[in-house]
């Protein structure tokens, strides 16, 4: 049997895709908190020299381990939480430092950021952020309706990324992406926003249309949008990913304490990145434990 | 019921059922409560005077069956709806579709709300907490109302909270051609008291005393002035409303929401009239 013609084929190695980034980058990063997170793009960037990036994320441990290692510029976020973790240790150690800069937004202002940003907009009008502490420290500028009402607005400036990183359930060599779980959060948003997306997923496929043809509705962005793929199982790990696999809060729970104790992310990287992604995957425990990790209940 | 003086209900359990006041009559809206305190009270609204209400499962899934708190056993939730994340602000926040109680740090005379930071400045916070989430869309946009489980002046804070998350009532930050209209603080429910912002320009004013509290212990409590309304003991909840919270609650996770998960009449097994 001959193989498979595939074109466009936009496999990529992790590696291959981290050589695309480069220092000073604007960085999305899908997910939302501990869900749905590329963390093993995300490790991939930590074994790498990248510096000086502007990270826009719904943020969670992602944040946190790219701030602890001094990744990290300029951080655009709403919040940064491991959820049953409220409070997201190492990028609250970041912040008291006073280590990086930060825009802080409204969630809901900042998938608008997004949505202008995949429009080509300079930014969208809301009234989100009016009444509040956000327009003055963010430097946000209103703007008048042109119309009879002359209402005042926030003018939310569009969030262009330089890149963005998904971790999803399925692809295809083409980059037909397939989402399941309950919730994709903004990943479509965060795809259109970027110049070029990269993908990560459970389970790599030649071709949606031969493998899995009956669940084209989870294809929540088109591949038009997706610019590089590779197949990482449970690459979200230590996040979850639905319906695969649940957080391991374990795995934060000591990630959290190692932000007390020894509180030097320099000490413990080597634990929670590993020299490659098979050394990380083995240290805690391999696809077998991962994928054994039960759903959280809400 | 007469049964109500022989029950014995908890503080976080008369807090329950005085939160479940504040979605009384909302209409189709989401009701969201975050604690478990405020998602009882949304459940409980729910199921007995405001039925008509809709709320999550706690994740993207609408249900017209409230969802216990914690590990459920053979119980599945049974899902009438989906509201995923990805909707969240077209369909519930943007549009006004929604009445959210929370329990943000800090809370001024203004209503304005703090979750983001406490001290120090923007770029260098002495305390870093969750950011400010959703608190500016959500206070511009629907009502919102408050559960605050240890009322105190670091809590409700002298002047203003260090940072302004959700809108209030201060004309200073109203700025010219701004639509405010939506602005629409509702409750709030403390551990000593229930308040609205029905006082002067919206002031905060004490409106009920949950059994054995003062104004002025709440006064005393409070880093300003309060409004006193038209005082009246807060409601104790009913047999049939503590059967639901029980049953909403079978790990009994409220008793860990108020310090040292005292009695709703503080007297009990004393010398209560």
């Amino acid at each position: 049997m001959s193989a498979p013609t595939v074109k466009p084929d936009k496999r990529m190695s992790p590696a291959e895709i981290v050589a695309q980034l480069s220092d000073g980058m604007t960085i999305g990063i899908g997910g939302w908190g501990p869900r749905r997170k590329p963390m093993a793009l995300v490790r991939e960037i930590l074994r790498s020299d990248l510096k000086d990036l502007t990270v826009v994320a719904y943020g969670g441990a992602d944040v946190g381990m790219l701030c602890a290692a001094g990744k990290v510029r300029k951080l655009v976020f709403a919040f940064v939480s491991l959820d049953a973790i409220p409070l997201e240790p190492w990028f609250r150690k970041a912040r008291e430092a006073g280590q990086i800069d930060v825009l802080e937004l409204d969630e809901g202002m900042f998938q608008w950021g997004l949505k202008a940003a995949a429009f080509d907009l300079p930014f969208l009008p809301t009234r989100v952020g009016l009444g509040t502490d956000l327009a003055e420290l963010g430097g946000l500028k209103h703007v008048q309706s042109p119309y009879d009402d002359g209402e005042v607005l926030v003018a939310m400036p569009a969030l262009k990324l330089d890149a963005a990183l998904l971790h999803v359930n399925r692809s295809d060599w083409r980059g037909n992406v397939q989402g399941f779980g309950p919730d994709v959060f903004y990943d479509e948003w965060f795809a259109k926003a970027a110049a070029k997306t990269y993908v990560s997923c459970e389970e790599l496929v030649p071709a949606m249309e031969d493998a899995y043809p009956g669940d084209a509705q989870a294809n929540f962005v088109e591949r038009c949008f997706v610019g590089g793929v590779v197949e990482i199982p449970c690459g979200a790990h230590p996040s979850m990913m639905s319906p695969a696999y649940g957080w391991d809060m374990k795995a934060l729970k000591a990630y959290t304490d190692a932000a007390r104790d020894p509180g030097e992310w320099s000490q413990v990287a080597d634990r929670f990145v590993g020299a490659s992604e098979a050394d990380y995957l083995a240290s805690v425990g391999g696809k077998e434990a991962v994928t054994a990790l039960p759903l959280p209940v809400f | 019921m007469s049964d109500n003086l022989t029950l014995n209900p908890s503080l976080a359990e008369l807090c329950i059922a005085a939160c479940s006041e504040a979605f009384r009559a909302n209409g189709e809206v989401v009701a969201t409560g975050v604690g478990p305190v405020p998602r009882l009270a949304a459940s409980l609204a729910k199921l007995t005077h405001t039925p008509e209400l809709m709320m999550t499962d706690g994740e993207a899934y609408l249900v017209e069956q409230p969802v216990p708190l914690g590990p459920r056993g053979d119980y599945r939730p049974r899902f009438a709806g989906h509201l995923p994340f990805g909707r969240f602000f077209d369909s519930a926040v943007w549009s006004g579709r929604r009445h959210a109680m929370v329990t943000p740090t800090q809370i001024d005379r203004f209503g304005q709300i703090n979750l983001s930071q406490l001290g120090g400045t923007h770029q260098k916070p002495k305390t870093q907490m969750l950011g400010v989430r959703g608190f500016p869309g959500n206070t511009i946009y629907h009502p919102n109302s408050f559960f605050f489980p240890n009322h105190s002046p670091r809590v409700f804070v002298p002047g203003e909270v260090d940072m302004v998350s959700g809108v209030g009532y201060n004309p200073a930050k109203r700025i010219a051609g701004g639509n405010f209209n939506a602005v629409d603080l509702r409750l709030i429910v403390t551990n000593l008291c229930v308040m609205d912002f029905g006082g002067k320009d919206h002031a905060i004013r004490v409106i009920s005393l949950h059994p054995g509290v003062t104004f002025e212990q709440v006064q005393e409590a409070t880093g300003f002035e309060l409004e006193a309304g038209d005082l009246r003991e807060t409601a104790l909840p009913s047999g049939e409303m503590l059967a639901i919270i029980a049953r909403l609650d079978p790990h009994n996770i409220r008793a860990s929401v108020i310090k040292d998960n005292p009695p709703a009449r503080q007297s009990e097994g004393g010398s209560a009239a």
